[in-house]
């Protein structure tokens, strides 16, 4: 078998085996007594209503706005708190133990301080997405500029790369696939907090909706809203390792010399 | 040029402290070609590291066209041994070369720089490649075109040869040799390898075991251009070799036949 034809036959698996997944899903829930299991034709049918029409400006949207909120503020005040930190070694002595306790707080147990702290709404979501989110990119830029490597150093030294310049085209770059790495296990911290964050503290959004759903037995909807989330992980996942991919085209990972 | 005035360097106090190079003094003239050698262990690196301004002296200066160096000149780049941590591998050929020039806004026509020194190299065509798509004499080519093209007074060398293969390492040495009268540049090679310094130099400053000093600096009269073949086989050749080798391996009292060269004893 040839390469290309092994690669199309196992391209042809993988969808053959996903289609096969959902298609005996489909069957047993057109079968299924039990009162949790809504078949997949309704489920997809209150799906198209609700999040493609009916509700995506009430629902849909403010989730997605909590999320990137959360996320890019995670971002920014990781990365460049992060920096900071891998230049002094002072300041990483002070810091370590509120860091190391912050992080390894479980992060829905912050929830109902936040919700006192900020009350119901949009801001206690972006906030506690961002606060638990931004610990992962912290560690890994501080990391990343601690084992910045000698020689690179001793070379942007000699060559008197300073300032903005080294920042922006050195040590950015050099760290990127750790920083890249700690965003990556964020994204998927923010999904879990957004969801968590809208069930018990907004009025809106897809966990909210996920939530009254259950609470009044609109099984359909529960599962539409469930399956949302899945096709929203799953796309937020894929762009990103598409950026990841562009990003670190020149890292030992992605080499294809 | 350059001078290199008593520098000392004491790593750590107390009772570890370890004195690497101590109070180790010589000169270099305009586009001259020194080397130093020494025992392994004997702190060339850290000599190197003081010279170029990355490490602080405990004591002693160096001074670069009458001017103390503190942080790197502009006038000073250095190669390093490890190319591959030395390059970016997130930037071209290209772009490696050209960063650095970003510190001397004085420089006109930078892409023909660039290209140029690529030439020179014999890296064109490959501009647009990563360094880790290319073997690593031509990485080493890459970090040797980058200093050139900075135009320096003063070219740094720390064992630039010593992770290549032997041929690309005989091809990488007349390269250096080559290109150095072309850009006028003065060059100070740091080496473990004798025939190296010897084959390169106009002068060999030989350091001995820590804490080092200079134990005695050799000129070297070979004709020059220097050339693989016949400059290993001229007879000096080897007999300055082997009187390098004599004075690192601790003979240095006792120095067979001192030949036709000059020789001075710098204690």
């Amino acid at each position: 078998m040839s390469a290309r034809t092994r690669r199309w036959v196992l391209v042809g698996l993988e969808i053959g085996v996903t289609a096969l997944i959902i298609a005996g899903v489909w069957l047993y829930s057109e079968r299924a007594v039990s009162y949790v299991v809504a078949p997949v034709p309704d489920i997809a049918a209150r799906f198209r209503e609700t999040f493609l029409f009916a509700q995506f400006g009430s629902d849909v949207l403010p989730s997605l706005l909590r999320f990137a909120l959360g996320f890019v503020i995670a971002c920014i005040v990781g990365v460049g708190v992060g920096l900071l930190l891998g230049r002094s070694l002072v300041l990483r002595l002070l810091t370590t133990p509120i860091v190391s306790f912050l992080r390894s707080t479980p992060a829905v147990a912050l929830l109902p301080l936040a919700i006192v702290l900020i009350g119901i709404g949009t801001p206690m979501s972006v906030f506690i997405i961002a606060f638990v989110c931004c610990w992962p990119i912290l560690l890994n830029t501080t990391d990343g500029v601690v084992e910045l490597d000698p020689t690179l150093r001793a070379t942007v030294e000699s060559y008197g790369i300073t300032g903005l310049d080294r920042l922006r085209l050195v040590i950015l770059p050099a760290i990127s696939p750790r920083v890249l790495a700690g965003m990556r296990t964020s994204i998927s911290l923010a999904l879990l907090l957004l969801v968590v964050s809208e069930m018990i503290g907004n009025s809106n959004g897809i966990g909210n909706f996920i939530f009254q759903a259950q609470q009044t037995f609109a099984i359909a909807d529960m599962w539409a809203g469930i399956v949302l989330l899945g096709v929203l992980g799953y796309l937020v996942n894929t762009a990103f390792g598409a950026v990841e991919r562009r990003l670190l085209r020149w890292h030992v990972s992605e080499r294809r010399a | 040029m350059l001078e290199v005035q008593g520098l000392s360097k004491t790593y750590g106090s107390g009772a570890t402290a370890t004195r690497a190079i101590d109070h180790i003094e010589f000169d270099v003239s305009e586009s001259e070609f020194v080397s130093v050698v020494g025992p392994s262990g004997c702190g060339k690196t850290t000599l190197l590291k003081c010279m170029a301004g990355l490490l602080e002296p405990t004591s002693g200066r160096t001074m670069l066209l009458g001017h103390q160096v503190t942080r790197s000149p502009p006038e000073m780049a250095v190669v390093f041994q490890d190319y591959s941590r030395s390059l970016f591998p997130w930037l071209t050929v290209r772009r490696n070369v050209a960063l650095p020039l970003r510190r001397k806004p004085e420089i006109a026509d930078r892409e023909r720089l660039v290209a140029e020194t690529l030439a020179a190299v014999g890296l064109a065509g490959f501009e647009e490649h990563y360094p880790w798509q290319l073997s690593g004499g031509m990485q080493q080519r890459v970090a040797i075109a980058r200093a050139l093209a900075y135009q320096p007074k003063v070219l740094l060398m720390d064992e630039p040869f010593a992770s290549v293969d032997a041929q690309t390492r005989g091809e990488l040495e007349d390269l250096v040799l080559s290109v150095r009268r072309r850009f006028g540049v003065t060059c100070v090679l740091v080496t473990h390898d004798i025939d190296e310094a010897v084959y390169m130099s106009d002068r060999v400053v030989v350091l001995t075991s820590p804490p080092s000093r200079v134990l005695e600096t050799v000129a070297i009269d070979l004709p020059r251009p220097r050339n693989q073949v016949t400059t290993r086989e001229h007879p000096s050749f080897g007999h300055l070799r082997g009187h390098v080798y004599q004075l690192i391996k601790g003979r240095a009292g006792r120095s067979p036949a001192p030949g036709p060269e000059e020789e001075f004893a710098t204690t």
